[in-house]
């Protein structure tokens, strides 16, 4: 059995932000991380592996720093890691993005794909479904317990009021929710082992069946207007005082604005 | 397949297209909120409105989308159609594109919006901008650029990005329809025009089971009694600083005391001391009530993109520097403990006086 992960590498929003004076985002400060949903998706497929000796590949687009996410996920059990990255990638779209990596997974064999359901930092959920519209295979969105039947997956598929029990038959693509699993630690041998590992590089050129028009921010449809760090409200007042004048501050305010 | 992308005859394609979500032959609360934001945009295009009805046995819904402003309705009923599966709902959406050339198509950001927006737009080769929060229409450039041609009467779709951090306004200017998945809860519904009849369009592109068509062996609705959050007048909310599930007592009583409703942060849900459908936030709701508690949560930005539109904003927190300070309108630094039990014997006390 053979399961390709697609993780990405985003900003950490978690804990380490930090605002500018005027109230935006302080970028400069902020560490990167493999995407929680990815990490979901790698742990559910190496469950695969653990279970049924599944071959994990780990595929990132980006830039050449996102060998990084490959290492991370080598160190915790995947096989092998594919980079995809060149200058005319740069900028894309979900469109854009969902082609290049159906392009390079075109030259893989797999009967799983599994990409985490949306990244934290775009959080648009797209490029799943679309990649496996590219390849022409079917795609089970916002996906729990993963269950191998034969040449199925059995998978619960997340709705706001329900769930899904889907069956289909591989190859398929699945969503993966970061509530899926409990992603496991990184080992220590991992560790050693994943900075030795080799890494396979791919470019423009190792793309399968992709046209330049739909690559890079050339080949996106959609275009930015225009982007700005929102400005917050702001902070109003903040009050630190013994519980009964904390209360009396609070039935204050209430009854100000009328609420009571 | 090697799609790519359609740039042939933008002109064909007019008017402003819904995708109509029904559930249980239910029409969802985004249909009716697509509805009166597509009535919007259609005014300043000089088109029409069309809802995409998709389902088993649904023609009884057509009426109901008149109502909340459909001048048309493509109904596209068929059996396999029962109930949400991703290949057949593409297959009926993406043909109703391709066959009527919509300019603007709309969809919910909802859990099957989300699904079905990114396969229909792959397949019918266009772009697609993600939960959207604000829809006009206007240029792009939205100031003319030299060596550009300003295009005018376009599809301007603002959205937050980074967990709310940041706003992007995009446009998809060279290809159609402009599509857009609109968060749930954001755009408003005209109020019900009784009576009003939509010219009706029974459309079937075939459905013919293959690959791609998921069996369903089980349906698991959840058993719930609780209000939906995005209704709520006042939203009693607690994070991990509440400390239990059994905490979550205290929270209740001050919301009952209101008249309110009891949420929660994305800590909670994931302890399992809430369900999924009371979590606020990026990845939960988005709610915008008259007041709102934020009691023990700190104020992550995932969770502040989901309250921070709310009217007056309360924070109770024991750590001064928790970032929900920073858009609470009244923060109290202290124990929730202490604080939340007194709160609503005085709120108890104050309203039994009136």
């Amino acid at each position: 059995m053979k399961v390709v992960v697609c993780v990405k590498q985003v900003p950490d929003t978690k804990g380490g932000v930090k605002f500018n004076p005027d109230g935006t985002l302080d970028r400069g400060a902020m560490l990167t991380i493999m995407n929680p949903d990815d990490k979901a998706g790698l742990e559910a497929a190496l469950r695969l592996k653990d279970e049924f000796g599944a071959e994990v590949t780990v595929v990132t687009m980006g830039l050449p720093k996102a060998e990084e996410v490959l290492r991370e996920a080598m160190a915790m059990g995947a096989d092998k890691g594919i980079l995809v990255t060149d200058r005319v990638l740069g900028g894309a779209d979900t469109w854009a993005t969902s082609t290049t990596l159906a392009g390079a997974l075109r030259n893989l064999d797999y009967d799983l794909i599994i990409t985490g359901r949306q990244a934290i930092d775009g959080d648009t959920a797209q490029v799943g479904p679309q990649i496996s519209e590219h390849l022409d295979i079917p795609v089970i969105s916002y996906a729990q317990n993963i269950k191998i039947d034969g040449d199925s997956v059995i998978v619960e598929r997340q709705y706001e009021d329900r769930h899904h029990v889907v069956k289909v038959k591989m190859p398929c693509l699945i969503t993966a929710l970061s509530e899926l699993n409990e992603p496991r630690y990184m080992t220590p041998g991992g560790i050693f082992d994943a900075y030795d590992a080799d890494i396979t590089v791919w470019g423009r050129a190792d793309l399968k069946d992709v046209d330049d028009s739909n690559l890079g921010l050339k080949g996106s449809p959609t275009k930015i207007a225009k982007a700005s760090d929102k400005v917050r409200k702001g902070a109003g007042e903040k009050v630190s005082l013994d519980p009964e004048e904390s209360v009396a501050y609070l039935v204050g305010k209430l009854k100000e604005k009328h609420v009571i | 397949m090697n799609n790519t992308m359609n740039t042939a005859n933008i002109e064909e394609y007019k008017g402003v297209y819904v995708f109509a979500q029904q559930v249980d032959n239910e029409l969802s609360s985004i249909a009716f909120e697509l509805l009166g934001k597509a009535k919007d945009l259609a005014k300043d295009l000089d088109a029409e409105v069309t809802a995409v009805l998709i389902g088993s046995g649904i023609k009884g819904l057509v009426d109901q989308l008149a109502e909340y402003g459909a001048d048309k309705v493509i109904v596209v009923d068929d059996p396999e159609l029962k109930d949400y599966r991703t290949e057949p709902y593409a297959h009926a959406l993406a043909s109703v594109i391709k066959e009527y050339k919509p300019e603007i198509m709309l969809v919910g950001a909802t859990a099957i919006g989300r699904d079905l927006g990114p396969r229909v737009s792959a397949r019918v080769a266009t772009g697609l901008t993600a939960d959207c929060t604000v829809l006009e229409i206007g240029d792009f450039p939205l100031v003319p650029k030299e060596g550009e041609e300003q295009l005018h009467k376009q599809l301007l779709m603002t959205r937050p990005a980074f967990g709310g951090n940041t706003i992007a306004t995009i446009a998809c200017p060279y290809n159609r329809p402009q599509m857009a998945t609109v968060r749930a809860g954001v755009m408003q519904k005209i109020a019900p025009i009784a009576g009003a009849k939509a010219e009706v369009i029974e459309y079937n592109p075939g459905f013919t089971p293959n690959n791609k068509y998921v069996e369903i062996l089980d349906i698991v609705k959840k058993v719930t009694d609780t209000v939906d959050i995005m209704d709520a007048k006042i939203l009693v909310s607690g994070g991990r600083g509440v400390g239990s599930k059994e905490n979550f007592k205290i929270l209740q009583e001050l919301a009952d005391v209101l008249g309110g409703t009891v949420s929660c942060s994305r800590a909670v849900t994931d302890s399992g001391w809430m369900p999924k459908e009371l979590q606020v936030g990026q990845t939960g709701k988005t709610v915008r009530p008259n007041v709102y508690f934020a009691i023990g949560i700190s104020g992550a930005i995932q969770h502040v993109a989901g309250m921070e539109e709310s009217d007056i904003i309360i924070a109770i927190n024991k750590d001064e520097s928790a970032p929900i300070f920073d858009v609470a309108d009244y923060g109290v630094v202290g124990d929730l403990n202490k604080i939340v039990p007194k709160l609503t014997a005085e709120l108890k006390a104050a309203l039994a006086d009136k």
